[in-house]
C-alpha cells in the first residue's frame, strides 16, 4: 500500500498545473464565457493535445494508457484552474465517440429526467451522452439558451427531452464503469475547486491588513481556513484511494464491484462538502470583497453547485451509499 | 498509487489470522466498565499473549523485543486484530506507544533493559504526567517542581488528567528542574508508582468512569538515574516521542467506528428509524466522511513511510475524525430517540454502547492537544497563516 503520488504523477500534476497557470487565466475564462456554449474550441483541441480526454484509453487507441487515478490527478488540476466545459462527459465519451479523445467533437451529457430539461453548454456540444438504461449518444437538440445562468462559465439551455433523438446505444456492459469514472472525476474536479478555494483565501487571509495586522493570525478565519484545508485533504485522499481500488479492480477482482460505486459515490459526497465548506469560507474571508463579481470566490462555489448537479445529482450518490448500509 | 499489498504482507496477514482465530476464541469474558484491576488484568494478559507471539512492539526495534516491522504490516495488524474483535490496547497505549519508544531512543543501557521488555511483555503498565491544572495546551508552563537532593531528585506538585495512573506501574512525567527557563528548564523523569508521597483522587469523565485521576505529588524521591535524556532537555525529549508517529495511532479507533455506524445502520432498521429519509441520508454522509478517512490514514501511513513524519497530516486527521464521530453521535441521537436516554440496555439490538460512544467522542477534539490548537497547527504550519501573537 501506498496512498502517496508516486514521480510519473508528481510530473503529470506539474505538467498540468504549469499548463493551466499560464493558459487558464481569469482574463482568459472570461473570454472563453463569451463563446458559444461557453467553450473555447482551440483551448479545447490544446486539452486534448495534453491527454486529457484520452488519457485512460490504451496507447493502441492513441490514448496515453494511464490509470482512473491518473484521471483524478488531471481533474483535480482542472478543477483547481477552473476550466470549464464539459470535461467530465467529453472523457467518458472518448472511448467511444469518434473525434472525443482529440478534442474535435464536444460531448455533453444530460440525465434523462422530466420533460423540461437544463443541459449545459448546449451550445457548444457536437454530440450528447444521453444518461439512462441503455445509454445513448444522440444529436444535439435545439434547446433556449438561459440568459442568467447560476455560473456564469457554464451556459444552461432549456431543452425539451422529446425533442432528444434515440440515437446510438452505448455498449451495456460499459454502463457501470463509466458511471463509476464519472463520479470520480466530479469528485476530484470537486476538490480542485476546494484547494483553489483555500489557496485564494489563504494569500488574501496574509496579504489583507486590519487592525495593524493580517487578517490570517486571527485565529477567527485561521479556523475556518484550517477547516476547509483538511476537509480539502481529506476528500483528496478519498478520491485516491477510490480511483486506485478502481484501478486495481480491473487489473483482479480485489473489491465485490458494487463496493467500487460505494467507494466511487462516498469520494463524491466528501469531495463535494468539502468544495462547499471552501468556497464559502473563501468568500467570508474576502470580506465585502468575497460578495463581489470581481474576486472568483464565487465561481468556485457556483461551479460545486453544477456538479452537484451532474449524474443524477448528488441525492444519488447518498442514495448509493444508503443502500449498502 | 497502489492500495494491494505484497505477498509477503499478505502471508504476515493469513498467519495473524490463524493465529488470531485461535486465540481469540480462547478469551476470558471481557471486565465491567470501571473494574479498573480487572481491566488491568485484561489488556496486559492479551498484552502478554502478542508478545509470546511476537506480534507485540511492531514498531519497536527487534533489540528491545519488537518486530520491527513496516508500517505496512502494522497497519495490516491493526486492521486485522480490529476486524476479528481483538482487545484493544487499553491500559498499555502509553507504555507501548509513548513510554516505551521514548526510552528506545533517548533512555540510558540500564534503563532499556529494565524497562522495555517488561513493558512489551505487559509486565509494566505506564500512564502519562503531563499535564497540570495550570498547564494544558500550554504545556511547557508546567509547574511541578523537581529539586536535587543528592542522588534523587525531590518531586512536588500537581498533576492531572492522569489515565491510567490508578493501576501503573510506572508514570512518564515532564518535571520542572529550572524555573528560569520555560522550555528549556523541563526534565522527562521515570517515576515508579509505589513511591511515597504520591496521592491519587479518580476524577469521573462525563460518560460516568474514572478513567483518569489527579496526582498529587508530595516530596516524592526519585533517583537520579531515572532521568531520561539530560537535565533540563526534557521539552526535547518529549517532543521526539511525537515525531515516532507512524500515522497508525487512530487505525483500531477509526476502523471500530466504521462497523459502529453499520451497526447503527442495523439498529435503525430494526428499531423503525431507517424509514425516515433525512436518518438514511445522513447516516450515509457519515459513512462516506469515515471512508476518506480511512483513505486519509492509509496516505498518512505511506507518506511517514517515506520522509519519516505525517507533517501535519496527524492534525488534519484528529479534526476530520471528530467531526465524523460528532456527526455519528447526532445520527445515533435520532436512531435511538428515547432509548438513548439510557446509557445501556439496547438489550439484543447491538454489540455496542452507541450512546456510551457518542458522548466519548466529545473527548477526541480535547484529549492529547484540543481542536484548537491541532487549528492552529494546520493553519500556521500547513498555510503559513501569521501567528496571532508571538506565545512563549
Ligand atoms: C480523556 C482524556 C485523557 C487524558 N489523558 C491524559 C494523560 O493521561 N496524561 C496527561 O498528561 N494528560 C491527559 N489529558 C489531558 C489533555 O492533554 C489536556 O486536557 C489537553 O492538552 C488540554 O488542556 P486543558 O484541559 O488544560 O485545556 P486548556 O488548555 O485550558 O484549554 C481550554 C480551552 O482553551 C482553548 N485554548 C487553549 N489555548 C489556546 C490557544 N492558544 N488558541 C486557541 N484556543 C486555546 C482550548 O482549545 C480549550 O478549548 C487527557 C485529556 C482527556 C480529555
Amino acid at each position: 500500500m501506498d496512498l502517496t503520488l508516486d514521480d510519473g504523477q508528481l510530473a503529470l500534476q506539474e505538467e498540468l498545473r504549469r499548463f493551466l497557470t499560464n493558459e487558464m487565466t481569469p482574463e482568459r475564462r472570461r473570454a472563453m464565457s463569451a463563446e458559444p456554449g461557453g467553450v473555447d474550441r482551440a483551448f479545447w483541441l490544446r486539452l486534448a493535445e495534453m491527454g486529457v480526454f484520452s488519457l485512460t484509453l490504451s496507447e493502441a487507441a492513441g490514448g496515453v494508457g494511464l490509470g482512473i487515478d491518473d484521471a483524478t490527478i488531471v481533474f483535480e488540476e482542472l478543477g483547481r484552474a477552473l476550466v470549464p466545459g464539459p470535461l467530465v462527459a467529453t472523457f467518458l465519451a472518448a472511448g467511444f465517440v469518434d473525434g472525443a479523445a482529440d478534442g474535435t467533437i464536444v460531448v455533453g451529457a444530460v440525465d434523462r429526467g422530466p420533460e423540461d430539461l437544463v443541459v449545459e453548454h448546449l451550445e457548444a456540444l457536437d454530440r450528447i451522452l444521453w444518461s439512462g438504461d441503455p445509454a445513448t449518444v444522440t444529436d444535439v437538440p435545439r434547446g433556449r439558451l438561459i440568459t442568467r445562468p447560476l455560473d456564469p462559465t457554464t451556459p444552461v439551455s432549456h431543452v425539451r427531452a422529446t425533442d432528444i433523438g434515440p440515437g446510438d446505444t452505448v455498449d451495456p456492459a460499459l454502463r457501470d464503469g463509466l458511471l463509476r469514472h464519472a463520479s470520480l472525476l466530479v469528485a476530484a474536479f470537486q476538490v480542485g475547486l476546494a484547494q483553489a478555494a483555500v489557496d485564494l483565501a489563504t494569500d488574501y487571509a496574509k496579504s489583507r491588513q486590519q487592525f495593524g495586522r493580517a487578517i490570517g493570525s486571527f485565529q477567527a478565519l485561521k479556523h475556518l481556513l484550517a477547516d476547509a484545508a483538511a476537509a480539502t485533504d481529506i476528500a483528496r485522499a478519498g478520491v485516491h484511494a477510490a480511483a486506485v481500488a478502481i484501478n486495481e479492480h480491473d487489473d483482479a477482482d480485489v473489491e465485490p464491484v458494487a463496493r467500487l460505486d460505494v467507494l466511487a459515490a462516498g469520494a463524491r459526497i466528501v469531495a463535494s462538502r468539502a468544495a462547499h465548506v471552501a468556497a464559502t469560507t473563501c468568500i467570508q474571508v474576502h470580506g465585502g470583497m468575497g460578495y463581489t463579481w470581481e474576486v472568483e470566490a464565487h465561481l468556485l462555489l457556483k461551479r460545486s453547485m453544477v456538479l452537484d448537479q451532474s449524474l443524477g445529482g448528488i441525492a444519488s450518490a447518498e442514495r448509493t451509499v444508503e443502500e449498502s448500509l | 498509487m497502489r492500495l494491494r499489498s505484497t505477498p509477503a504482507e499478505e502471508a504476515f496477514r493469513s498467519e495473524l489470522r490463524e493465529w488470531l482465530g485461535v486465540h481469540l476464541a480462547q478469551l476470558p469474558a471481557h471486565p465491567a466498565a470501571d473494574d479498573w484491576p480487572a481491566q488491568r488484568e485484561y489488556d496486559t494478559a492479551w498484552q502478554r499473549q502478542l508478545f509470546d507471539a511476537a506480534y507485540a512492539g511492531m514498531a519497536w526495534p527487534k533489540a528491545y523485543g519488537g518486530r520491527e516491522s513496516t508500517a505496512n504490516e502494522e497497519l495490516i495488524f491493526l486492521e486485522e486484530t480490529e476486524r476479528a474483535g481483538a482487545p484493544y490496547i487499553g491500559c498499555n497505549f502509553v507504555g507501548t506507544l509513548h513510554a516505551g519508544p521514548t526510552i528506545a531512543a533517548e533512555g540510558t543501557a540500564e534503563q532499556k533493559e529494565r524497562h522495555l521488555r517488561p513493558i512489551l511483555r505487559g509486565d509494566h503498565v505506564w500512564c502519562q504526567g503531563f499535564s497540570e491544572p495550570e498547564a494544558g495546551s500550554d504545556l511547557a508552563s508546567l509547574r511541578t517542581r523537581a529539586v536535587r537532593d543528592g542522588d534523587h531528585y525531590v518531586v512536588t506538585g500537581q498533576k492531572i488528567w492522569t489515565s491510567h495512573a490508578h493501576v501503573a506501574d510506572y508514570c512518564e512525567m515532564l518535571v520542572r528542574t529550572d524555573p528560569d527557563s520555560k522550555h528549556g528548564g523541563i526534565s522527562w523523569l521515570i517515576m515508579p508508582m509505589d513511591s511515597p508521597g504520591i496521592e491519587l483522587r479518580p476524577l469521573r469523565t462525563l460518560t460516568g468512569v474514572s478513567e483518569f485521576n489527579e496526582m498529587f505529588l508530595d516530596e516524592v524521591r526519585i533517583p537520579v538515574e531515572n532521568l531520561v535524556g539530560a537535565e533540563n532537555d526534557g521539552w526535547r525529549v518529549a517532543m521526539v516521542t511525537f515525531s515516532f508517529e507512524r500515522g497508525t495511532a487512530f487505525v483500531s479507533e477509526l476502523l471500530g467506528s466504521m462497523v459502529m455506524a453499520r451497526d447503527l445502520a442495523e439498529v435503525a432498521k430494526a428499531m423503525g428509524a431507517w424509514d425516515d429519509q433525512s436518518i438514511r441520508r445522513d447516516l450515509a454522509i457519515v459513512v462516506a466522511e469515515l471512508e476518506s478517512l480511512w483513505a486519509y490514514t492509509k496516505r498518512n501511513i505511506s507518506t511517514a513511510a517515506k520522509t519519516g513524519t505525517t507533517g501535519v497530516g496527524g492534525s488534519i486527521f484528529k479534526l476530520g475524525y471528530h467531526d465524523a464521530r460528532l456527526h455519528l453521535a447526532d445520527v445515533t441521537t435520532r436512531v435511538l430517540a428515547r432509548h438513548g436516554l439510557a446509557l445501556d440496555d439496547l438489550g439484543t439490538l447491538s454489540r455496542f454502547d452507541h450512546v456510551e460512544r457518542s458522548l466519548y467522542a466529545l473527548s477526541l477534539s480535547i484529549a492529547a492537544g484540543t481542536s484548537q490548537i491541532q487549528r492552529n497547527i494546520v493553519g500556521e504550519r500547513l498555510l503559513g497563516l501569521p501567528k496571532e501573537r508571538a506565545w512563549t
